[in-house]
């Protein structure tokens, strides 16, 4: 039987008994990362990094959470589990399972690029690869994050000349912490949205050192508000809960804003086409760095990437799963 | 280059028409004086014919990139745009900051325009030496010009204010000076803003007067004695203009269109000189013996319209015949600032001491009070008009759409039940998104297409059936999928025809969305039978 089997629940390990990234309720859920298309609500026990511990805490509420440090393996039943750096956000693992010889690496979502604040992601020899391929098309080659955060803060330059507000459209987990310190570098000070500001506070309680980021309330002025810069997640975008803001210009951050169609669907006044999935080359290295015999694509551009795989010599599948669905998700990417 | 090109990332991702204008007025002062002629031509539809084929294009990103035709499709097909995707796949792309504004806009037009005889070798290598000076904003637009496909989603108006504001020439003289017939190759800028120019071209014809839909209740517009109303009309909209002895015929669309219509080809001799006049180019059925006469659908138009050579055919099938609603120029005179009601009565005269069987006086329509309008208005599609206009009888002809003077108030569509079958990703600011869809009514226990429709939702409803499309999927064709017929629309549209072409046998004029029926299930939509129905009694 396969390490792993494909079913209506999630990605299921028969001899392990447990299910990693369900979507339904199980007794034993392994946990890639944090994002609520992975880390659902409902199961018994939760296995996760240490760093996505508190981020479940704080989206899953209390539960019954076991921890564990990279490459610190756990047995259950013979079969061997480890987390292993993925970079995508803060506490993201790739997770390895072994049984009698056999490696299987199931990715969650990944990134190659190093973001300066999320473990930089780490290939992990095995002979079973399933992956995400959230942007496995050519056209989706990312430039280097330091280009994008010029042309963020250039923006920001721009729009504070125009008197202007800058508003960032960044999913509240992962991108809004990695835009950070960029845009902390421009001195002006950084309101949140409520979303934003519970991770925040969530991370830096976990003992993570960020740029400090004030909580938009009620009683926050319009004048303390003036040519500021705001970070919101992707449901704030165009609600009333903007207009405090008014003049401002809104800068969208995700990998979808490589194509301007989809930008121009949004309405921004920019997109930075700034992504925490791997773009096409990085699913293309980690791949071959995997040394896998047999990959699959679990969500995103899947059936492209299998078929490209397949006539390049690498035998690939398309798994059905539900991950990639989840509204905020799907629209900050 | 890159400037033109900057300016089109801006036009293209702003909705503020404020930042367009100014955008536009920035490129106004700093392009070179040989790019501000192309960007005007550019900008109202005068765009080169394709010099470089698509398919070389293709051809040669395919090769860079290392990929295969079908990978390339696919992602053409996610991004929507030929040279976008172009510009995605290519490799080792100079930055924003590393291209160079070596070359200018007009160097790179005039090349293309060398070149466009010339074999796929040499077109090759200009391609791919030009690409490598590009970077990757100036690589999406310089496609787009070497394919004929530029297009840009800025009104003439929007244009024509950029310009006003720089040259301080005032916004309807310019809209008048820049229509009809001219070469960016070879006027320049100011020439084609002078007098003198514009003395010497005799096809010029004048920017046409558009309505706006009425918005409110027809009441609002006040005391209906100071209304003219007349019947709106679903033909091509066009300006006959004769001087120095030469017919000239123009469509809204400013295309000139005079070899189109050789039925026109007598009022040379019938029109005096310096003579505009403004209607309809439509196809007439029967003619008239009772001055009443009955339009053919737009759909008989159309088969016309793309021919390059109109033969006995059309000509007996589709005639065409011309209703003047407005008179222009008279004795070489501008008569615009006139009153509707003076420039009427010059008409009338005019057409009096001209017989001919095609064209005819667009007719007033007698009216006391608007609930009187409103019953007339009812019969206009027994009468094969789309409703009505309305003219305020002292108003100027004026310069482009303006609110306030003439008003369209057209019939409710025609509307239909159906189930979606087919999706296809759309283009645009639909990249990505399944926003085209083909739709079927029911025929006995089986399925007929019968229209395509891609209009009248909202982003999020387009967001929801995408949703839907992409989960209830049954098959793909290349681009196009099939799907569980489920969801059901109501389907508007302005005027039905018969159709070879079509399965259904029927072919829809303008069809669109006008409701998501959520209410309804597939069981419940309209037949083919109903459709045969409403062609029946439009026919």
């Amino acid at each position: 039987m396969p390490l792993i089997l494909f079913t209506d629940k999630g990605l299921f390990c028969a001899q392990g008994n447990f299910y990693l990234d369900p979507w339904k309720p199980v007794d034993r859920a392994v946990i890639t990362h944090g994002h609520s298309d992975h880390a659902r609500w409902g199961s018994k026990h939760y296995l996760c990094h240490h760093f996505t511990k508190p981020i479940l805490q704080l989206r899953l509420g209390d539960n019954d959470y076991q921890s564990v440090g990279w490459n610190e393996p756990v047995i259950i039943n013979g079969v061997n589990i480890s987390f292993h750096p993925a970079g995508h956000i803060i506490g993201s693992a790739q997770v390895r399972l072994e049984y009698k010889g056999e490696v299987w690496v199931f990715t969650g979502d990944f990134k190659t690029e190093n973001d300066g604040i999320s473990t930089p992601y780490e290939p992990v020899k095995c002979h079973t690869f399933i992956t995400e391929s959230t942007f496995a098309l050519p056209i989706y080659k990312w430039q280097p994050q330091q280009d994008i955060f010029i042309e963020m803060q250039t923006f920001i330059a721009a729009n504070k000349a125009a008197g202007k507000s800058s508003i960032f459209i960044a999913y509240s987990l992962g991108k809004a912490q990695r835009i950070l310190q960029p845009l902390a570098d421009t001195g002006l000070p950084i309101y949140a949205h409520g979303a934003v500001y519970n991770v925040h506070q969530t991370l830096v309680n976990a003992g993570w050192k960020l740029p400090e980021v004030k909580k938009i309330t009620p009683e926050t002025t319009k004048e303390e508000l003036k040519e500021c810069i705001v970070i919101a997640p992707s449901s704030a975008e165009g609600s009333p809960w903007m207009k405090r803001f008014s003049p401002y210009a809104t800068g969208i951050c995700s990998g979808w804003m490589q194509v301007r169609g989809n930008m121009r669907r949004k309405n921004a006044d920019a997109g930075f086409a700034l992504s925490d999935h791997a773009d096409w080359d990085g699913l293309l290295s980690a791949v071959k760095a995997t040394g896998a015999e047999k990959v699959y694509a679990t969500h995103g551009f899947t059936s492209s990437f299998s078929r490209y795989l397949n006539e390049n010599g690498i035998a690939a599948g398309e798994v059905k799963t539900d991950f990639g669905n989840d509204e905020e998700e799907k629209i900050t990417e | 280059m890159k400037k033109f090109a900057a300016l089109i990332m801006i036009l293209a991702t702003t909705t503020k028409t404020n930042a367009k204008l100014i955008a536009m007025q920035e490129y106004l002062s700093a392009a070179a004086e040989e790019d501000k002629i192309w960007m005007m031509a550019l900008f109202t539809g005068r765009r080169p014919k394709g010099t470089v084929k698509s398919a070389l294009l293709r051809q040669l990103c395919m090769e860079a990139a290392n990929i295969e035709p079908w990978l390339f499709e696919e992602c053409y097909h996610t991004v929507g745009d030929l040279g976008e995707t172009i510009s995605l796949l290519l490799p080792q792309i100079l930055t924003a900051t590393e291209s160079a504004e070596e070359y200018s806009l007009n160097h790179y037009m005039q090349i293309l325009n060398d070149i466009a005889k010339k074999e796929d070798e040499i077109k090759m290598a200009f391609v791919k030496n030009a690409w490598a000076q590009m970077n990757r904003n100036e690589i999406f637009v310089f496609n787009k010009l070497m394919t004929g496909s530029f297009r840009i989603g800025v009104s003439q108006k929007l244009m024509v204010n950029a310009i006003a504001k720089n040259t301080e020439v005032s916004p309807s003289i310019i809209a008048h000076r820049i229509m009809g017939k001219w070469d960016p190759s070879t006027i320049s800028f100011n020439e084609l803003l002078s007098t003198e120019h514009n003395a010497a071209d005799d096809s010029k014809p004048y920017p046409f007067y558009l309505a706006y839909a009425i918005e409110g209740d027809v009441t609002d517009l006040g005391n209906e004695m100071e209304w003219q109303a007349e019947w709106k009309w679903d033909g091509i909209r066009g300006q006959i203009i004769k001087r120095n002895n030469e017919l000239f015929v123009w469509s809204r669309g400013e295309e000139l269109m005079t070899d189109k219509f050789p039925e026109y080809k007598i009022l040379q001799d019938l029109l005096p000189n310096g003579t505009a006049i403004d209607g309809e180019i439509i196809s007439l059925g029967a003619m008239p013996d009772d001055g009443v006469f009955l339009p053919l659908p737009f759909a008989a138009l159309q088969t016309r319209i793309g021919r390059k050579n109109i033969g006995k055919k059309q000509l007996t099938e589709a005639p065409v015949g011309f209703i003047v609603y407005d008179l222009l120029e008279q004795n070489g005179e501008d008569l615009r600032t006139l009153s509707m009601t003076e420039r009427r009565k010059k008409l009338e005269s005019l057409l009096k001491d001209i017989n001919v069987d095609f064209m005819h006086l667009s007719p007033v329509i007698e009216f006391n009070s608007w609930d009187q309008l409103t019953e007339i208005r009812k019969t206009s599609r027994d009468k094969g008009s789309e409703g009505i206009m309305l003219k305020r009888k002292d108003s100027e002809y004026k310069v482009g759409r303006k609110r306030g003077d003439w008003w369209k108030w057209k019939v409710d569509p025609l509307t239909i039940d159906a189930v979606m079958i087919y999706a296809q990703k759309g283009t645009g600011r639909r990249s990505n998104l399944y926003t085209d869809y083909t739709f079927a009514v029911r025929d006995g226990d089986q399925l007929v297409t019968f229209a395509k429709a891609y209009s009248g939702l909202t982003d999020k409803e387009f967001a929801q059936v995408d949703n839907f499309v992409k989960r209830n999927s049954l098959e793909k064709f290349g681009p196009v999928r099939t799907v569980k017929p489920t969801l059901v629309f109501e389907i508007a549209f302005e005027g039905i025809a018969e159709s070879k072409r079509h399965k259904s046998g029927v072919a829809l004029r303008f069809p669109r969305m006008s409701r998501w029926r959520q209410d309804k299930k597939p069981e419940d939509i309209n037949t083919l039978d109903d459709l045969k129905e409403i062609l029946k009694n439009y026919k």
